[in-house]
């Protein structure tokens, strides 16, 4: 099959014969942006094939180092796609007959007829001619395998971003800030957790599959806010993550198009990441959403978060992703600061309350509400949480606390409670707003 | 990485002229392809330049003329905006569109100026 592949089809002529380094290299960077498009859907094949994960990605990858080998001499193919998955697959049927051998040699016959129907089963993956859905479906098991909870909640952003983002090692331990062999131990390490436990290369039924889907949706949002969040970013893999957190949840929206949450996720993280580039002041310094210049939101983004969301509203009641989404909509919608929908925020801040109560959330929620029907209501909520355990620490309390009394004319009460953010906070641009803020409340204060 | 993927207009697509239906049905499929694997972030056909305008700026004067344009090769029948890693993942995705004219024609990749990357500091609050 691969024969025929070489021999019937061109090959291109623009890499050209072999010979020159940079030749090559274009040649290797060809292939992987090859390989980032297809290994996704051969990783799945080959999973459902050989039902283990891990020897999926070990062939794969055996098969990209043929490639990288062998293209910059011979050329690359004209269709390197079908030319991967041929090379993948027959690798898969070599290794399934081979198994199927030393089970014959040791009769064993239960075990034995297993794999007579995996050879089956992998003479019907064989055929090159397949519905789209199969495909979909062997991407969602990997989807749904490279997030399995028996995993740490690292080891499952690791594969994910190793098995379905098509990331390189090295690529994925810049983008956290590790070692190069610290992930690869890593992805060693959840694949072989995976085989041990025996994790079924398939997709989860009744009522696992919420929290199997819960699980999935973490690992993204998880990917997207380090990506999000990242500081001192020379290394655009940081950032990039924020990109590929989107597009991993663009497919899964594609793949599940009736779940909520998937389109409530993908909602929030384009509609958060349409702020990217107003976030920053001129001098690097942060800009909170209330000051920032909305021309610079990029509307493309806002408007296909908006588009999602409509699509999770379609789907049913609205779940946290859906919700924390709404509250970005909001804000999105707003074409400028004083047009913010305050009491509508206030009230989506209550139902995510409801359905997943923290702390923080409730700090936000007094900020809603305050802006909503001013700062002795906010401040009533803010009071309920001075005695909370996981706020005790947090600068944003009293930095919130000393901004409602600030309002309320208290300023004795409202200048200690900036002193104390300030004490709080690590940030050291922070510490100085702060600071200021302390001030201004000593000066505003009657003489004497 | 974010680019425009531009289809050059060509006398066929300036005509109006609908495509043949094999190479509707390819569009399409490349179309579900880009879309599955999540990098379009929005795109379109164009109708022909005759149904378009063009302003013309000099200093402070402004024309405005109709279409049809003559300088074809100028011209745009269609485009796309992905997010794609790499400008090569770019152009290997360009490379699997099939002909989108019945005759020969070009697809040109263009990147978006890159917003600067500065650090940021990461905030709590759920609505920055």
């Amino acid at each position: 099959m691969i024969a025929s592949l070489m021999m019937g089809r061109g090959r291109r002529n623009e890499e050209g014969g072999g010979g020159g380094g940079t030749s090559v290299a274009a040649t290797h960077r060809a292939i992987e942006a090859v390989w980032r498009i297809e290994s996704a859907k051969i990783i799945a094949v080959l999973a459902r094939m050989l039902r283990d994960v891990g020897s999926a990605e070990e062939l794969a990858q055996d098969v990209l180092v043929t490639a990288m080998e062998q293209w910059p001499q011979k050329g690359v193919p004209d269709n390197p796609a079908a030319w991967l998955t041929a090379a993948a697959k027959n690798r898969a049927l070599d290794q399934l007959r081979h198994r199927s051998l030393l089970i014959t040699k040791h009769q064993e016959l239960g075990v034995e007829m297993e794999v007579r129907q995996e050879l089956a089963d992998a003479a019907q993956a064989e055929k090159l001619e397949r519905i789209d859905e199969d495909i979909d479906d062997d991407l969602l098991r990997l989807i749904f395998t490279a997030c399995h909870p028996v995993l740490s909640s690292e080891a499952r952003v690791a594969l994910t971003l190793k098995l379905l983002g098509g990331l390189t090692t090295d690529e994925i331990a810049r983008a956290f800030l590790m070692s190069e062999p610290t992930v690869a131990q890593r992805i060693v390490r959840a694949k072989r957790t995976l085989t041990e436990a025996r994790v079924p290369f398939e997709l989860p039924k009744g009522e696992d599959r919420a929290a199997r889907l819960a699980s999935v949706l973490e690992v993204l949002y998880l990917i997207f806010n380090e990506g999000y969040a990242a500081t001192a970013g020379v290394d655009w893999m940081r950032p990039a993550l924020c990109e590929e957190a989107q597009r991993l949840g663009r497919i899964l929206a594609g793949l599940m198009p009736n779940e909520p949450e998937v389109h409530g996720l993908l909602a929030l993280m384009e509609i958060q990441a349409s702020r990217a580039a107003a976030r920053l002041g001129p001098k690097g310094e942060p800009i909170l959403l209330l000051e920032q210049n909305r021309a610079r939101w990029d509307h493309l983004l806002i408007n296909r978060g908006l588009a999602a969301l409509a699509r999770a509203e379609s789907l049913g009641a609205l779940g946290p992703y859906a919700l924390q989404a709404s509250i970005a909509a909001c804000h999105a919608r707003a074409a400028q600061a004083d047009a913010t929908d305050w009491p509508r925020i206030a009230a989506l801040y209550d139902a995510l309350a409801q359905l997943t109560p923290s702390p923080v959330i409730e700090l936000n929620r007094a900020v809603a509400v305050a802006m909503a029907y001013g700062p002795a209501a906010g401040l009533e909520i803010v009071d309920a949480l001075l005695e909370e355990p996981a706020l005790k620490n947090y600068h944003l309390l009293p930095s919130v606390r000393g901004d409602f009394l600030f309002k309320l004319g208290r300023m004795t009460e409202a200048g200690a409670e900036f002193e104390r953010a300030a004490g709080l906070t690590r940030n050291a641009r922070e510490r100085s707003l702060l600071l200021e803020r302390a001030l201004d409340c000593t000066r505003a204060l009657p003489p004497g | 990485m974010k680019f425009m993927v531009i289809v050059k207009a060509t006398p066929e697509s300036e005509a109006g002229t609908p495509g043949s239906a094999g190479a509707s049905a390819a569009m399409k499929k490349f179309n579900r392809e880009l879309i599955a694997a999540g990098i379009v972030k929005e795109g379109g056909g164009l109708a022909p330049s005759s149904k378009g305008m063009r302003v013309h700026f000099a200093g402070e004067s402004r024309s405005v003329t109709d279409g049809p344009f003559t300088e074809t090769k100028e011209l745009i029948a269609g485009f796309w905006i992905w997010e794609c890693k790499s400008r090569e993942e770019a152009l290997e995705w360009a490379k699997k569109c099939p002909n989108p004219m019945d005759g020969p024609s070009d697809i040109e990749i263009r990147e978006f100026h890159r917003v600067p990357y500065l650090p940021e500091y990461k905030s709590e609050y759920i609505a920055t």
